[in-house]
């Protein structure tokens, strides 16, 4: 056994160029120990962790060769490998070991490696289902027919990530800023900002995210609306529905008109 | 008219998977057995019709999709979406499918690995989705899969997961943090029993 492990460490000397081959496929230490416990055909719960930590030092050695950047989760991995090997070496305390069943050093990082195997079959074996878009269709509709039809439908209660995702798109439509503008004198605020929309609102039932940045837009404006908005959501002033991933975003104020300016006037005091 | 016709029409025009609740909330008049049974009825139909197409239960609900055998000539006219996952994407989909809800600190200990980059790239597509802040020191946020990630990996539900492969029984080692795992395979009855405060401790 021991023969036959000096000799796949030989003949894993040799391999490097093969290794270089694969040097992105691995995604992370785990990832490379697995890889090097089954290329030598060892069992995962009995690793020669001499063996193993010499490989894999080899490997991070190859990697600073080829310029690489090795990533400190690799090192970690070296230093526990190599903590691992010494704590084996230690002689065992006879008296503690009827106590308590011989602990293998090995123990916790076999079962991480099981763990994770687990989980990369698990990534494996959904990857190769017939994803939506990929292998299988579905009957799909142009966005004007969605959002047309379904205004009055229950609509999708957005999350932050969408929101900003607008904001995005709104920032890119702005023209670059000129540098040697002077500082605008009426500086923005978020409160006004927030008045702006509450009374948008009282006029309306609901406001189109579009109409609230119209005219002129400058960054500074974009982003003093979106604070804004960020904050009647967080004060529960306002909700924020989209009928569609991808559509027209409507604000809905969230309680009576006569509430909301209580708490407005209440809020806005700093 | 009979109900698997109607219910079928409601399906094909519908823009994303409808649920039985959603069916029964616009079937008022007819009974919520009624129109399981003539889904049933309508999957089987479809089923050994063979078509290009079949009636599939996705993320809670139904939806007609092409059968992955017509593929090929699906996207000769349809231009398939880049829905390209790494191997990294789909380990760290695997885990937070698996051991949702879960924070990055979690997924970085099952992995080994940073998972920054990949938890922001699956969040963008919306496969994954904060479920919040969890309750320790740090309030580190807790992630879940989302509805898109049921409907693009064509599941059912979360249990509809192929099960994990049984860790071989080791030893006793405690899990990095005790926490609900999914229902994913029957629980051994030593494990059940087992009160959560005896692995914490």
């Amino acid at each position: 056994m021991r023969q036959e492990q000096e000799g796949n460490l030989a003949l894993l000397g040799g391999a490097h160029e093969a290794y270089s081959v694969h040097l992105d496929k691995f995604d992370g230490p785990l990832d490379l120990l697995l890889h090097l416990i089954r290329k030598n055909e060892l069992d995962i719960c009995d690793i020669p962790i001499a063996v193993i930590t010499r490989q894999y030092l080899d490997y991070i050695k190859l990697m600073k060769d080829l310029n690489l950047e090795v990533a400190g989760d690799f090192l970690l991995m070296a230093s526990t490998l190599l903590h691992i090997k010494s704590g084996m070496l230690l002689p065992r305390n006879d008296q503690e070991e009827g106590e308590e069943e011989e602990l293998d050093p090995r123990a916790e990082l076999i079962r991480r490696l099981l763990e994770y195997q687990q989980y990369k079959e698990a990534g494996e074996a959904i990857g190769a289902r017939a994803l939506l878009g990929r292998d299988v269709f579905a009957r799909t509709w142009p966005e004007p027919v969605l959002s047309a039809a379904r205004n009055d439908d229950g609509p999708l209660e957005l999350e932050l990530f969408d929101l900003v995702d607008a904001f995005r798109n709104m920032l890119v439509h702005i023209p670059a800023e000129k540098f040697h503008d002077v500082a605008a004198a009426d500086s923005l605020s978020i409160a006004d900002c927030i008045n702006d929309i509450l009374s948008l609102l009282q006029e309306r039932e609901t406001v189109n995210f579009d109409e609230l940045l119209q005219g002129e837009l400058s960054r500074e404006r974009v982003i003093v609306t979106f604070l804004a908005l960020l904050e009647l959501c967080r004060l529960k002033l306002i909700r924020i529905f989209q009928n569609e991933p991808g559509s027209m975003i409507w604000l809905v104020p969230a309680v009576a008109q006569e509430t909301a300016e209580d708490l407005q006037a209440a809020l806005l005091i700093p | 008219m009979s109900l698997s016709s109607i219910i079928e029409s409601m399906i094909f025009a519908a823009d994303s998977p409808l649920s039985l609740d959603r069916l029964c909330d616009l079937l008022q008049e007819y009974t919520r057995d009624d129109i399981k049974a003539a889904l049933a009825e309508l999957q089987v139909f479809h089923e050994e019709r063979a078509g290009g197409f079949h009636l599939a239960e996705v993320a809670g609900g139904w939806q007609f999709r092409t059968r992955a055998d017509m593929h090929d000539y699906v996207i000769r006219h349809v231009k398939a979406r880049a829905v390209k996952f790494s191997p990294s994407a789909l380990e760290t989909l695997a885990i937070i499918a698996y051991r949702q809800p879960v924070t990055r600190a979690e997924v970085e200990y099952l992995r080994g690995v940073d998972c920054g980059g990949v938890l922001k790239a699956l969040l963008e597509k919306k496969l994954i989705r904060i479920l919040g802040k969890k309750d320790i020191p740090g309030r580190p946020l807790i992630y879940g899969t989302s509805k898109e990630f049921l409907e693009i990996f064509g599941l059912k539900d979360l249990k509809g997961l192929p099960t994990l492969k049984e860790i071989q029984a080791l030893d006793e080692t405690p899990h990095y943090e005790q926490q609900e795992e999914l229902p994913l395979a029957p629980v051994p009855d030593h494990i059940a029993s087992q009160p959560p405060s005896d692995q914490s401790a």
